[in-house]
């Protein structure tokens, strides 16, 4: 099978130009991104400069982009990205600087993962052999073991783009793994931490890391689990809880969203700093001609919302 | 005539008025027929789902039941809507035990959900059902030579098991085939998949303009003359607070942010106030005035 790659490139050491070279080789059918990768430096150009170790989707270490979304190389068949021929475009993973070619620095990446005290602080005497915990109870944390740390979804990640200062999905889904572990002891310790800015409340639910992960650790997922855990265990001094609250407050009320209320509720009633600049805002809504209706109707039928809400939130 | 059950979700019942009427103003020119879930719960927009996925999944399926009962599929106008529930709905139709269990919540209200209901979002019906060779053939004012942005929202874009992208590959490129078939020029551009902002506007505000503000000025930088979206919280973010962005980027951006609905009417040759697109926040003269010429 032919395969054609349009390989994103940079050398600092030949000054700070970055192109894009494009390289033909013949594999086999069921050859991967990764492999045409080797067969390129092994025969065709030994300046391309990649990452790579078990071939196998174990190591982590050969996240890259393949036509624009990240991956490991090693994962991603060239009929699945390029089933009729197409050109495959690889580049280095985003959000984090280029060190040459598909080579960046994961130091970003490590820091984060160490910020979140990826390690097991239990409390209480020591148990004299091992800790002995249920099965059931580990079941859970299974998901977040998995990761293997390949950065694909700290390269993809929408709010890391514009703020370097997000623990990020892959750091927040270790973190989780430590909230969730009943051998830990500083659960609420965590939560309050992961809580602050820069922590679990600035996910923005785009799903890029959960699409993007090579392990199924859904990383935003567990980032709503400890959303959740937050909410269980009242940490609740923060707009993202206030907004949580206020918006199923007003779906349990009335069946649906009162937007100018949760607009309000999320900052808080007496925030009046961050309150004071909502007034433009809904002054412009009034020159548009559409300020919805001060009364907030109820939707027909809610009342067996509300029961649900008592029932299930219980 | 199509008839579906119309979800109308919340956002266009309130924040974007405009919405509802573009879509109400729009059907009928392509032979759709409504019968609006006027009982249906908000799909709690995913912000249910990560407090209690239960109670989220139970109010979708009472929405499902619904529909089963008037025996009509559903059609959503946000992607934030259609996301959700068709991840409720996955959930709901590939687990039976917790069918069950969601249809006890239900019998209160006489209601139950057999795992039939199928949720589409217009931009789908168009593309899927209606055809874009048929929707190009009932233009009468084509947006010729117009430089369109599509935006589409997370939700109708990942995670794509739970999308049906399997059957329907092409889903994610619909919007801009939609742009074609209404004469308009779709831009290419890296923001088109990302994410408007809009779930953390209340927690970093900061953060939530940067991120339309970019994808705004790479399409302003493209030469894009307004950008398109399904998806009525998108819209929110990017009409509703491009003043924000427009101070966090030094620059008065003036992207007229166009409903789907809104870009289709006006082709088929509604009149534009019909489609409420004078009740933007960013004026929208500069794309309207275009399609008049
Ligand atoms: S869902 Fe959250 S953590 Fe995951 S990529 Fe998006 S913003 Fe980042
Ligand atoms: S969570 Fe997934 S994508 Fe992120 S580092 Fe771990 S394995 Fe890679
Ligand atoms: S080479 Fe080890 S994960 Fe790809």
């Amino acid at each position: 099978m032919k395969v054609k790659l349009n390989v994103k490139r940079f050398d600092p050491e030949k000054g700070s130009r970055v192109y894009f070279q494009k390289y033909e080789v013949d594999m086999d059918d069921q050859a991967t991104v990764l492999d045409a990768l080797i067969h390129v430096r092994e025969y065709v150009d030994p300046t391309l400069a990649f990452r790579c170790s078990c071939r196998s989707a174990i190591c982590g270490s050969c996240g890259m982009r393949i036509n624009g979304m990240a991956g490991l190389g090693c994962k991603t068949k060239i009929f699945q990205v390029a089933p009729n021929g197409e050109e495959i475009n690889v580049e280095p993973m985003g959000n984090m600087k280029v060190l040459r070619d598909l080579i960046v620095d994961m130091g970003m990446f490590w820091d984060k993962i160490r910020a979140v005290e990826p390690w097991l602080q239990p409390t209480g005497p020591e148990p004299e052999r091992e800790h002995i915990v249920p099965n059931q109870a580990m079941i859970d944390l299974t998901v977040a073991m998995n990761c293997i740390m390949c950065g694909s979804c700290v390269s993809d990640c929408t709010v890391m783009e514009v703020d370097k200062s997000f623990l990020g999905p892959a750091a927040l889904a270790k973190a989780y793994r430590f909230v969730d572990d009943p051998r830990d002891g500083h659960t609420e310790e965590r939560i309050e931490k992961y809580s602050k800015p820069g922590g679990i409340w600035d996910c923005t639910h785009c799903y890029f890391c959960v699409q993007v992960c090579p392990k199924d650790v859904a990383p935003m997922d567990r980032i709503l689990d400890i959303r959740e855990a937050a909410l269980n265990a009242g940490i609740k001094n923060n707009n993202g809880s206030r907004h949580s609250d206020s918006f199923a407050n007003s779906v349990k009320i009335s069946g649906w969203l009162d937007e100018g209320r949760l607009a309000v509720e999320s900052h808080g009633y007496t925030n009046i700093p961050e309150l004071l600049p909502l007034i433009p805002v809904g002054l412009r809504v009034m020159m548009a001609g559409k300020m919805p209706s001060p009364i907030h109707h109820k939707r027909p039928g809610s009342k067996y919302v509300k029961q649900l809400f008592e029932k299930l939130e219980g | 005539m199509v008839k579906y059950a119309f979800y109308t979700g919340c956002v266009s019942k309130g924040g974007a008025p405009e919405l509802y009427q573009s879509i109400t103003a729009v059907a009928p020119k392509l032979g759709l027929e409504f019968e609006e879930l006027e009982g249906a719960a908000c799909t709690g927009a995913g912000v249910l789902t990560e407090r209690n996925e239960e109670l989220a999944d139970t109010l979708n399926a009472r929405t499902f039941a619904m529909a089963e009962r008037l025996n009509l599929p559903i059609m959503t106008i946000c992607s934030t809507c259609q996301g959700v529930m068709s991840q409720a709905n996955h959930r709901l139709k590939t687990n039976p035990g917790y069918l069950q269990r969601v249809n006890q919540h239900l019998a209160v209200e006489g209601l139950k959900y057999n795992g039939t209901a199928t949720v589409k979002h217009f931009m789908w019906f168009l593309a899927e059902d209606y055809g874009l060779t048929n929707l190009q053939s009932k233009v009468v004012r084509p947006l010729t030579g117009i430089k369109l942005a599509a935006f589409y929202g997370c939700y109708v874009l990942r995670p794509t098991k739970d999308l049906e992208y399997d059957e329907h590959p092409e889903r994610g490129e619909y919007l801009d085939q939609i742009i074609s078939a209404l004469g308009g020029v779709p831009i290419d551009y890296s923001g088109k998949t990302k994410c408007c902002g809009f779930p953390i506007l209340t927690m970093n505000e900061k953060n939530s303009v940067t991120m339309s503000g970019n994808h705004m000025m790479e399409v302003k930088e493209l030469g894009g003359e307004a950008m398109v979206t399904p998806c009525p919280l998108c819209h929110l973010s990017l009409d509703g607070y491009q003043p924000q962005a427009g101070k966090i980027k030094n620059v008065q951006i003036g992207m007229p942010i166009i409903h789907l609905p809104q870009a289709v009417g006006l082709a088929l040759g509604i009149p534009p106030q019909t489609l409420g697109l004078n009740k933007h926040i960013v004026s929208t003269a500069s794309f309207v005035g275009r399609v008049r010429s």
